[in-house]
């Protein structure tokens, strides 16, 4: 399992990349392994199914489950899948560059914001509830 | 009576944060307000939501606290509607609205502890809360607002900047989702709807509902700042120029954290943060001034007036 610092150098690579298609799929498992590590992180298997055709939708609602808090990333995922899509459906679109460097920026908030609530030792359960998970990720 | 009508006086509940750091949201609400022939009357002696601290610390005092303020705005003041422009507001009041129809625990302690503070028991559905999007949208509607448009916002591209509190957890909004006309979890648009009426380019932001990372703001400073600085690089590389912002805590937020990720990061970003209210003030011909840009950290005033707007 990739760490986030690595995870955070691939976004980066990719959005620099000239090949959209490939940078649009580092993308999308770039926010697949952010999900791995909160799964992980709650003593869960990440899942290998799909929903709507995404792993990474799965792996969302797997880590929301009995984490209501967690949903607050949702839409950032579906976010991800939208832009794999727009990027891979129409490689030579005008916007494609745009929509790499879109798809990106929305990958590394969905980084930030996963590795932000693993990160805090008893901040509480309010709101975007981080919880001491970091310490027993490694 | 035109259900309009029913949204033209409604209770105001301002929040603390109005009073203080978004004292520029406060003051646009209610001159907006006034513009568009709405009347606010504040909800007397009201008290705190509950807000994240004592949520996290007691969530049924927090659900008492909020049906505090609902009670007083219900029974002492006779309304029907009660509008909160704080997202954190408007969720807690929305919170306590669902703790008090679901949960007879939460019945309990409230009633134990509005007899204790010597004041009615609020009951679910006595009054509906609403936000100020809302409120403009239910009480004028596009089309009477679109007549009363002085100065249009025409040339300015706008990310539209909901937060996470305006829409989750999906289950205490159930008037949201009900088809045309209503808001949507997913893809938040009133506010979109109204700037355009007012003339502003939207444009497409993924990150409307994003975190802003507002609570790790103390706590891990670092994280707040990358949150905000990928949101305000995403508006950027959307094409906008102004983040248009609803809620006080995201509003400093990206602020705060945008002067912060230049001094510790190095990394300047542009785009302006703009309360709606302020910009649909502008818009309905008020002055910069009266609206309280100038009061804003990341002051507007400059590029509105490139714009050649207000």
């Amino acid at each position: 399992m990739r760490s986030f610092e690595d995870i955070e150098q691939a976004i980066d690579a990719a959005q620099k990349s000239e090949e959209p298609i490939s940078s649009a799929k580092v993308l999308l498992e770039a926010g697949e392994d952010v999900m791995e590590q909160w799964v992980s992180a709650h003593d869960g298997e990440p899942t290998q199914k799909e929903k709507e055709g995404f792993r990474l939708l799965a792996l969302h609602r797997q880590g929301a489950k009995g984490e209501p808090s967690f949903n607050a990333c949702r839409e950032t995922c579906r976010e991800l899948v939208y832009y794999y899509n727009l990027i891979t459906l129409d490689k030579s679109h005008e916007d494609v560059a745009k929509r790499v460097v879109m798809m990106a920026l929305v990958a590394k908030h969905l980084l930030y914001f996963v590795s932000g609530k693993m990160i805090e030792n008893e901040l509480g359960g309010f709101c975007c509830a981080s919880k001491p998970l970091r310490a027993n990720m490694n | 009576m035109d259900n309009k009508d029913k949204y033209k006086k409604v209770a105001y509940y301002p929040g603390c944060a109005l009073e203080g750091t978004a004292h520029a949201y406060d003051s646009s609400t209610r001159e907006v307000g006034k513009a568009l022939g709405l009347e606010l009357e504040e909800v007397e002696n009201w008290n705190c939501c509950g807000a994240m601290e004592v949520k996290n610390v007691d969530t049924k005092l927090q659900t008492y606290l909020s049906s505090r303020v609902l009670s007083i705005a219900a029974n002492e003041m006779k309304h029907d509607v009660v509008m909160a422009p704080c997202n954190g507001c408007y969720h807690n009041l929305k919170k306590a609205e669902y703790d008090l129809a679901e949960d007879d625990a939460s019945v309990e302690v409230v009633e134990k502890l509005s007899t204790k503070a010597g004041h009615e028991t609020y009951k679910a559905g006595q009054i509906e809360t609403i936000h100020a999007l809302d409120w403009i949208k239910k009480a004028v509607g596009e089309e009477e607002l679109e007549k009363k448009i002085e100065n249009s916002l025409q040339g300015l591209k706008v990310a539209n900047y909901y937060g996470c509190m305006y829409t989750r957890p999906r289950h205490i909004f159930p008037e949201k989702d009900q088809g045309e006309g209503s808001e949507s979890i997913d893809k938040p648009h009133y506010m979109d709807d109204l700037l355009a009426v007012a003339g502003a380019e939207n444009v497409e932001f993924p990150l409307k509902t994003a975190c802003c990372g507002g609570a790790h703001t103390l706590s891990d400073s670092d994280m707040s700042t990358k949150l905000v600085l990928n949101i305000l690089q995403a508006a950027e590389a959307s094409g906008a120029e102004v983040i248009a912002t609803e809620c006080p805590t995201c509003h400093s937020g990206l602020e705060m954290h945008q002067v912060r990720a230049e001094k510790e990061l190095g990394i300047k970003t542009n785009v302006k943060i703009m309360y709606f209210t302020q910009l649909l003030g502008v818009a309905l011909g008020m002055s910069k001034r009266k609206v309280s840009i100038h009061e804003n950290v990341s002051d507007g005033s400059k590029l509105l007036k490139e714009k050649g707007i207000g």
